[in-house]
């Protein structure tokens, strides 16, 4: 009789897949600007810490928050014995207040239907309990957050079938394909149980459409299944156009108490948004009340530290400082990201044009020995072990095209990431790519010239800028 | 609506059977609590809570270390400029000053007879995730672990809800003070195996809840030596260790191993700050394996609870400070006894004997003499006279799948010494009131309900 259970011994925590061996290749070696100048630079990590010091200077101007105590008498009891999987209600009422205020108070939350949960990770994977069992499938669009196929499918049993989108309209969702994906499931004897889609999208760094989100409803309300929309960037939103939550498109074309109402649900986090992935604060946000009530009990299993709680209903309930953090983070966000694309169009490379997020979801296909994934991996490795920079491959994020490749800003400082530019150029320009000549690579580049809907500036070889 | 009958067809099997078990009578307990709470002042005659195992026994210990160590909050003046590193910090090893801690206070709750290894310490959302955690690891759904009874009624949402396992109750009695014995192991063994269910294990509390026993080294001892003759693992949640209050010393299993030849793939222990330290509130949970397989699934799982780095970074100062953590468990021992002491004298005052306990936050009580009848109907009787009419909230025998009517489960650390005074004088009253009714004639009684099998979900 085997000793352990099969998930202990199965490789479905999807850890073996270069999206992690990339972040093991960066503790092996990791840079810092004075201790080891060479490491690699961390660019595969969704972080976002541009705005401390905003959430510091909070810190400092509220020190009954941070010491257990309310109207200065100690809390600390209460707070240390607070267990109950409800959650803190003013905790529950700063977010539902802090989750409108960032889609323009155009939807607003009921706190009742809120359910606490550790993280967006233990949040995703708790729905997936309560929505479906093995046998079942979630289709998800391509690219997808290469996390989920540890928390959608491991110890849950559900299978995820991909929606293929692909570089052709900028990675949308269409109606074929969403069919597509249906039928292809039904065809391996799969019952598909619902849609699950990261708005905004990671890896690409783009909210989704009115159209899509749309179609999205239609679709589900046409197969009689769930909508899983995971919001957990939304806060990440910089440029427009705006962002718009599925929970405002349901609001607009579908009156309440009607039957698709019950089966959107909205999952969230603060780990993004104000930067704080190590709280462990994540949200279920469902009109169901049976979920409700299935996924509070199971918070048990996940429940966040009240001590957090505590701090964060105080945070988030000075509707004064979450104003001010959100305008001024996005413009760090936008800033940071504009000095992203600059840097990587002085290395000839393009990426989709993208207004939220905490990456870019950059276009090396032109850098590839064949329109191969293997050639993908072999440019991720050269980029890791020779250039030292830690990037995701888009075959981690089960993109369909070789070649893209997620890279983050905001989890560095500003010189750091000027650096990272800098040896990417050097690749670039140092590098002799295997069976292509210089003139096939104009070519490539006009071909993506022409592709782009959004004329980003590319340089060619022969008349870049100087730096 | 019709919708909504079709929604929940959409829904998975989990998300709507009774697995959690929230949906039995025994809540009547919590109701009647949460619906008239008691308070010295402002509700006297309420519901007095003795259903809730919490140690509230040294948060004035607690509240001075915080004080004069501001630097351990990442949010005061003295320790923001560590805000920026712990929040960002998410990694699945936990901190390492963390698990540092937290070894050396397993070790030091062990009595300094074992060193634990911070490398195998691994995090989870309290007890309750480290639990589920290691059952995940252990086995596959429609496997099962004997589980000696009575045991703490949350097993069977935290074993067995999502993972889909089953628990095999071990008959234990008090004919021999509820101590598990290796032919009780057998039969349970042998039960299932005619069942045709494949029992990958044992799962234990020591300290025992609800008996509040530490288990003998000759039981500890009978165990290993069984999982090991069959192959099969040993949980041993230890959750309550810091909480005995009088010998025999607590045995932690890893203790156990160290003199006997047993494989130790097989051996995993749980443990929680939420009973010895009093801090259900935080979620610190912890998963301590002696099989190298079984650290690295569960600390890959422990992405679904990891402790906030916030309070990892709080405890890891505070279970530091060796001079603290040694007072701490010195008084809280003592305040533990005296309470105990206090509260089992008072019921011996009045008839109500209790098993011999020298751990945990209760008294595993014996109202068998008050039982109309012995029989679980007639310990549902007694315990909604205890709820309704002596406003007390105790948890029912039944509720802990104990064997045999009439053991009630009753706290005494969630509470200040008034308090407890004034449970114990309800019951003596009760309990004066219940001798001189068996000589007056018998009222009809208000409750003849068909009493359903109860769940007790509080530790």
């Amino acid at each position: 009789m085997p000793l352990l259970s099969r998930k202990a011994t199965c490789s479905f925590h999807g850890q073996d897949s270069s999206y992690f061996l990339g972040w093991q290749e960066y503790e092996k070696n990791p840079y810092d600007e004075v201790k080891n100048p060479k490491g690699i630079i961390q660019m595969g990590l969704a972080e976002n810490q541009l705005s401390f010091d905003l959430l510091e200077s909070w810190m400092a101007k509220n020190p009954g928050a941070a010491g257990f105590e309310r109207d200065g008498q100690s809390i600390f009891r209460e707070l240390a014995l607070f267990q109950d999987y409800h959650g803190l209600p003013a905790f529950k009422k700063a977010l539902v207040d802090f989750m409108a205020e960032i889609r323009g108070n155009k939807v607003t939350f009921d706190p009742n239907h809120i359910v606490l949960t550790a993280g967006a990770t233990s949040a995703n994977e708790t729905l997936m309990f309560c929505l479906a069992e093995q046998g079942d499938a979630f289709l998800l669009p391509t690219p997808y957050y290469p996390g989920f196929d540890r928390d959608l499918k491991w110890r849950t049993g559900v299978e995820i079938v991909p929606i293929h989108c692909t570089s052709s309209n900028r990675f949308q969702i269409t109606a074929s394909a969403l069919e597509v994906a249906y039928q292809q499931a039904q065809k391996v004897k799969l019952r598909v149980k619902g849609v699950l889609v990261t708005n905004p999208s990671n890896p690409l760094g783009t909210t989704m459409t009115r159209d899509e989100l749309d179609l999205l409803i239609n679709f589900i309300a046409d197969k009689e299944i769930h909508l899983i929309s995971d919001e957990i960037y939304s806060g990440t939103v910089f440029s427009s156009p705006a962002f718009v939550s599925i929970m405002e498109v349901l609001k607009d074309r579908n009156p309440k108490n009607t039957e698709v109402w019950d089966r959107v649900h909205v999952v969230y986090s603060l780990s993004k948004d104000l930067g704080l992935p190590g709280f462990r604060v994540g949200v279920i946000y469902s009109n169901d009340s049976i979920i409700v009530a299935a996924a509070t009990k199971m918070s048990s299993f996940g429940l966040v530290s009240s001590q957090t709680q505590y701090l964060l209903s105080a945070m988030l309930s000075d509707k004064k400082f979450t104003k001010e953090y959100i305008s001024k983070n996005h413009k760090r966000l936008q800033k940071r990201q504009s000095k992203l694309v600059s840097g990587l169009e002085k290395a000839s490379i393009g990426c989709l044009k993208s207004n939220a997020g905490l990456f870019c979801w950059v276009d090396m296909r032109h850098l590839l020995s064949s329109n191969t994934f293997e050639a993908e991996m072999e440019l991720w490795k050269r980029i890791v072990y020779d250039v030292k920079l830690n990037i995701s491959p888009g075959s981690s994020c089960h993109c369909t095209e070789p070649g893209w490749f997620r890279v983050c800003f905001a989890d560095m400082s500003e010189d750091t990431l000027k650096l990272a530019m800098q040896r990417l150029k050097s690749f670039v320009s140092s590098t002799t790519i295997n069976n292509r000549s210089h003139q096939d690579l104009k070519n490539s580049r006009r071909k993506l010239r022409t592709e782009w809907v959004f004329g980003l500036s590319f340089l060619s070889l022969n008349d870049r800028e100087p730096d | 609506m019709a919708f909504a009958t079709k929604n929940r067809q959409l829904l998975s099997r989990i998300a709507t059977n009774d697995r959690p078990g929230e949906n039995s009578p025994y809540f009547e307990g919590w109701k009647a609590y949460d619906s008239n709470p008691f308070h010295p002042t402002q509700n006297p005659d309420g519901v007095i809570q003795m259903g809730l195992a919490e140690n509230q026994l040294c948060f004035d210990l607690i509240k001075k270390w915080i004080l004069k160590n501001p630097q351990a909050s990442i949010c005061t003046a003295e320790g923001v400029d560590k805000f920026k590193d712990i929040s960002i910090f998410q990694d699945y090893h936990g901190q390492k000053e963390f698990r540092e801690a937290v070894a050396k206070f397993m070790g030091r709750v062990g009595g300094n007879m074992v060193t634990f290894d911070p490398n195998r310490i691994v995090m989870s959302g309290g007890a309750t995730g480290a639990n589920e955690t290691v059952m995940f690891c252990l086995a596959d759904p429609g496997d099962a672990f004997l589980v000696p009874s009575p045991y703490y009624p949350a097993f069977l949402r935290d074993l067995r809800w999502r993972t889909g396992l089953e628990i095999v109750p071990v008959d234990c009695n008090s004919s021999n003070n509820f101590r598990i014995t290796r032919a009780a192991l057998e039969e349970a063994y042998e039960r299932a195996q005619r069942l045709n269910i494949n029992v990958k294990g044992v799962i234990i509390a020591n300290p025992s809840n609800p008996l509040g026993t530490t288990l003998d080294r000759e039981t500890m001892r009978s165990l290993v030596s069984f999982i090991n003759e069959k192959n099969i693992h040993l949980v041993c949640d230890e959750i309550y260790a810091a909480s005995v209050f009088s010998s025999p010393r607590f045995i932690s299993v890893a203790e156990i191993i160290q003199d006997m030849d047993c494989n130790r793939d097989l051996i995993h222990i749980v443990y929680s700050l939420s009973k010895d330290m009093g801090f259900p509130g935080f979620r610190v949970g912890i998963v301590y394996s002696f099989n190298d397989l079984v650290v690295h699934c569960a600390r890959k799982m422990s992405s679904f609870g990891l402790v906030s780095s916030q309070t990892q970074y709080l405890l890891a100062s505070m279970l530091s400070d060796e001079e603290f953590v040694e007072n701490f468990l010195k008084e809280s021992s003592q305040r533990l006894a005296k309470r105990h002491r206090v509260f089992t004298h008072g019921l011996e005052q009045v008839g109500i004997s209790c098993l011999k306990g020298n751990a945990g936050l209760f008294s595993w009580m014996d109202m068998r003499p008050l039982l109309k009848e012995q029989t679980v109907e007639g310990e549902m009787e007694l315990w909604r006279v205890i709820v309704n009419e002596v406003k007390l909230n105790v948890s029912p025998g039944s509720s802990f799948q104990c064997s045999e009517p009439g053991w009630f489960r009753v706290c005494f650390a969630n509470m200040d010494d008034e308090i407890v005074e004034i449970a114990l004088d309800r019951i003596g009253k009760f309990v004066r009131q219940g001798k001189e009714e068996d000589v007056a004639p018998k009222k009809p009684k208000r409750w003849q309900k068909k009493l359903h099998y109860l769940f007790c979900c509080c530790r």
